[in-house]
């Protein structure tokens, strides 16, 4: 009553509406909450992994003797154990561990185009982007690689029952242990390689904006850092990934 | 008289002519079919909605001639069925085909796409105070995938080996062997295309409601002064988020293990005499990723018609909803635990008897959330000065047949009792009354409510009575019975059941059940009829017919593209001001000062004058 200004103010709180309360634009919101959808998603994946892994036997005996079988699920050391060009040698996860490597690099070259952007300096941007495209091309080049290891298999293969021997494996039948050992591994590093190649193509696309000077004239790099964030989240999968084919 | 109506009909359609010109002349196509503005993608998904309702709803009349008759001739269902009926009987494997896509027709695309898909697209905006969704593009999007997707799941119906058949929830093996049956061959292929692209259409809705209500609300309207269809909507919005991609994951794994020879479902399987090379899989993991999305997925239908019957009621009742903040908390209760006990669907699939039991536990617990709202709206209505509208009358309706569902929910979420009552019509009745009729009032509730904003005229009252009474009655007469067959054991999806002596006895309350089911069916022409003449021929609306608070009323009565024409109002007051003492009228709306209404301020109000 006392002043005109209060009388017609509405409260202007950060949840009080006419703002972004988050200090995120509606794009970026959008980007978190597909993650999260895409978070379940690939949750549930990893579930189907982590009880079908829980209903086979674990192999009981000596690491040293450990044989490929359909009785136990194998030990993943002795599946991913070959190096390209060093053939016949025991590199227990010698390459996947580069693979990730490869993977986590062209996040922290993702992290400096975005850093770039938010210096305005498109230099720069083009550069990290282009490291980024070839860190996560290199990526699927090598996981490409290991698919066709897999499927090939080794010179040894799996001794059946009925003294024949199966080599490498497919959707049906697997020569490292039970069939879903290998129906989960072409599963869930299928859906997450389509992720990654998703991924390339956006940043491709985002790359070539960037060169025609699409986001210098707009003022902002956002889509660069929306992108990177989705860049993040598949390398924070493959961690997951990793750790459930991989490690344990 | 008769000048005088001319002479409004050539304002308005000067005025229209005029908007149309100043709106960047947009052709039809872009007005109409791929619009981005949320009206327009909103009755997109009302028009879809009624039609996939009408052949959800025929599908059921077919098989209630099935179960009502048993030993009756169709034969002349042929012209329309052809090869389905044999000798004037209908195919026992297309009845399994009609009850599958009964379902899943009412359950995703009436109640999610054309529930959820309309009232959330076009209230949003317009009470939250936006000129529109956060992106038009994607929600334009959203549309055309579940129109997409709706093309699939309807070319599925017409095809050779006829649409899936394996049941609504679709479980493997059954679903995963094309040779078990001739529904899970080609329609079932089609079943999974279709529902993935229909996930993927929810998604990109979800994520635009729940970013535009985050974002986009206007000046002055916090998260407590937003109506509660807005919280419901948005709580809907992120239990869809959390739930369908997991069945996007189910029925990926499942695509792979019908198409592609994976394991991952399937295991030690006998067919046709012969063993199946699949080993390891499990058909309970399906079930498992399966209900984690089934049972949020009866929330996610019936939580915007708890938003649309609370802001009905309170508007009709001329009282401020009772207990607001426990409206807003109980939902969020009922968010959180729809998400964590789905596998009380799974109780006799011999899972650990403990488990099952904490499952009943957090299961018994939503019954509080419920009563909370039960309580909030019977609170409301208490000595309202209650308008029955036709709205009014179908939200009042929704929270009887709300209540009579949730009961028997009750008696199901026992593990013990659901031994007895599993796979029976129990069942049946209790989801229908609870989440089938009620969200359907609560839909007819929110069509009756808002078409004066979508169309500019009025639905006719007289017609909408008869709508309202016949479908109540119809809703009640077809599943207060089927209570009772389900509890002396009458088994659900048995195509013929004259062959078991004990069901024998039942033979006139299926006939009474299934008279009930098509008359209450044809009551739906009513509805039909009032909707579509009422858009031509309608008595026109004014400005704000039900006199009501929220932001919607604010704008022309046919919004243009954008809503407001001037500025975006500002919000001072939560919703609900309806009889307050001391007000000149019986309602305030949200975008009043309270600077204007000094007279009925309450105290603590008075610092905000």
């Amino acid at each position: 009553m006392s002043t005109t200004t209060t009388l017609e103010a509405p409260n202007t709180g950060t949840w009080d509406g006419g703002n972004e309360p988050m200090k995120a634009s509606y794009g970026k919101l959008m980007m978190w909450f597909f993650l999260l959808s895409d978070a379940f998603t690939f949750g549930a994946f990893l579930i189907v992994y982590g009880l079908a892994r829980h209903k086979h036997m674990p192999y009981t005996g000596k690491a040293d003797d450990f044989t490929f079988s359909t009785e136990w699920w194998p030990i993943p050391e002795k599946v991913y154990n070959a190096f390209p060009g060093l053939h016949g040698m025991d590199l227990p996860l010698a390459f996947v561990a580069l693979m990730t490597m490869i993977l986590i690099l062209s996040s922290v070259t993702m992290v400096l185009a975005v850093e770039a952007g938010n210096r305005m300096d498109k230099n720069d941007v083009q550069k990290w982007l282009l490291w980024t495209i070839l860190f996560g091309a290199t990526f699927l080049g090598c996981q490409a690689w290991e698919w066709t290891h897999f499927i090939t298999g080794t010179e040894e293969g799996m001794l059946l029952a009925d003294g024949t021997r199966i080599f490498g494996a497919n959707l049906t039948m697997n020569q490292y242990g039970p069939p879903l050992f290998a129906d989960l591994f072409f599963f869930i590093t299928g859906f997450h390689g389509t992720h990654v190649l998703s991924g390339v193509v956006l940043l491709i696309m985002i790359f070539i904006n960037t060169v025609n000077g699409v986001y210098h004239k707009r003022g902002h790099y956002e889509m660069v850092e929306k992108v990177g964030l989705y860049w993040h989240f598949v390398d924070l999968v493959w961690v997951f990934v990793f750790t459930f084919f991989y490690l344990i | 008289m008769s000048s005088t109506d001319i002479a409004i009909h050539q304002t308005d359609m000067h005025h229209g002519h005029d908007e149309h010109d100043h709106d960047h002349d947009q052709n039809f196509i872009e007005k109409y079919i791929f619009s981005q503005d949320h009206k327009v993608i909103a009755k997109q998904y009302l028009f879809t909605g009624i039609a996939w309702a009408f052949i959800g709803g025929f599908l059921s009349v077919l098989f209630r001639l099935q179960l009502g008759w048993p030993e009756a001739t169709f034969s002349f269902l042929e012209p329309i069925l052809g090869g389905w009926v044999q000798n004037g009987k209908l195919d026992p494997e297309f009845y399994l085909a009609l009850v599958t896509m009964h379902g899943t027709i009412m359950v995703f695309f009436v109640l999610t796409a054309g529930l959820s898909g309309t009232f959330s697209n076009f209230l949003i905006p317009l009470q939250i105070g936006a000129r529109d969704m956060a992106s038009g593009f994607m929600n334009m999007l959203s549309y055309w995938i579940f129109f997409l997707s709706s093309v699939i799941m309807f070319a599925s119906l017409f095809i050779e080996t006829g649409p899936a058949g394996g049941g609504w929830t679709v479980y493997p093996p059954l679903s995963a062997l094309p040779q078990a049956i001739s529904g899970s061959a080609l329609g079932m292929t089609l079943w999974l295309i279709s529902m993935a692209l229909f996930v993927v259409s929810t998604l990109l809705g979800g994520i635009n409601y729940i970013t535009t209500i985050i974002n986009l609300r206007t000046k002055g309207m916090s998260m407590t002064k937003l109506p509660l269809t807005i919280w419901a909507f948005f709580l809907t919005a992120i239990v869809g988020l959390l739930s369908f991609p997991v069945l996007l994951s189910a029925a990926l794994l499942l695509i792979f293990d019908r198409s592609f020879g994976t394991s991952f479902y399937l295991s030690d399987i006998y067919i046709a005499g012969e063993a199946l090379s699949n080993t390891g899989g499990s058909p309970i993991l399906f079930q498992h990723l399966f209900w984690f999305l089934g049972h949020p997925e009866v929330y996610i239908v019936i939580m915007p018609a708890f938003g649309i019957a609370s802001e009905v009621i309170a508007t009709n009742a001329r009282k401020p909803i009772f207990g607001y903040r426990a409206m807003i908390g109980s939902l969020m209760g009922i968010s959180v635990l729809s998400i964590i006990v789905w596998a009380h669907h799974m109780f006799v699939t011999g899972m650990n008897p403990f488990l099952g039991s904490v499952f009943m536990f957090l299961t018994l617990i939503i019954a509080v959330p419920s009563a909370v709202k039960v309580f909030n709206w019977l609170a409301t209505l208490w000595r309202g000065n209650i308008r029955f509208t036709t709205p009014m009358l179908f939200a009042i309706g929704f929270v009887s047949i709300f209540i009579s569902g949730g009961l028997t929910g009750i008696i199901l979420g026992n593990s013990a009792l659901d031994i007895q009552l599993h796979d029976t019509y129990f069942v049946v009745a209790h989801f229908h009354l609870v989440m089938g009729a009620a969200a359907f009032f609560g839909m007819f509730c929110g069509v009756y409510h808002w078409y004066p904003k979508m169309f500019g005229r009025m639905m006719d009252e007289k017609l909408g009575y008869v709508h309202f009474w016949l479908t109540f009655l119809a809703v009640y007469l077809v599943f207060l019975p089927m209570h009772y067959v389900g509890i002396a054991g009458f088994p659900r999806r048995y195509y013929n059941w004259t062959g078991f002596e004990t069901f024998n006895i039942f033979t006139d309350l299926n006939t009474f059940i299934s008279i009930a089911a098509i008359l209450g069916f044809f009551a739906q022409f009513v509805f039909l009829f009032n909707f579509i003449y009422s858009m031509f021929k309608g008595r026109r609306s004014p400005l704000n017919p039900w006199h009501s608070n929220t932001l919607e009323w604010t704008t022309p009565i046919n919004p243009g593209h954008g809503n407001w024409p001037g500025e975006i109002p500002t919000v001072y007051r939560w919703p609900y001001d309806y009889s307050k003492p001391g007000a000149a009228e019986d309602y305030i709306p949200q975008h009043i000062p309270f600077s204007e209404t000094q007279s009925s301020n309450l105290p603590q109000e008075r610092v905000l004058e």
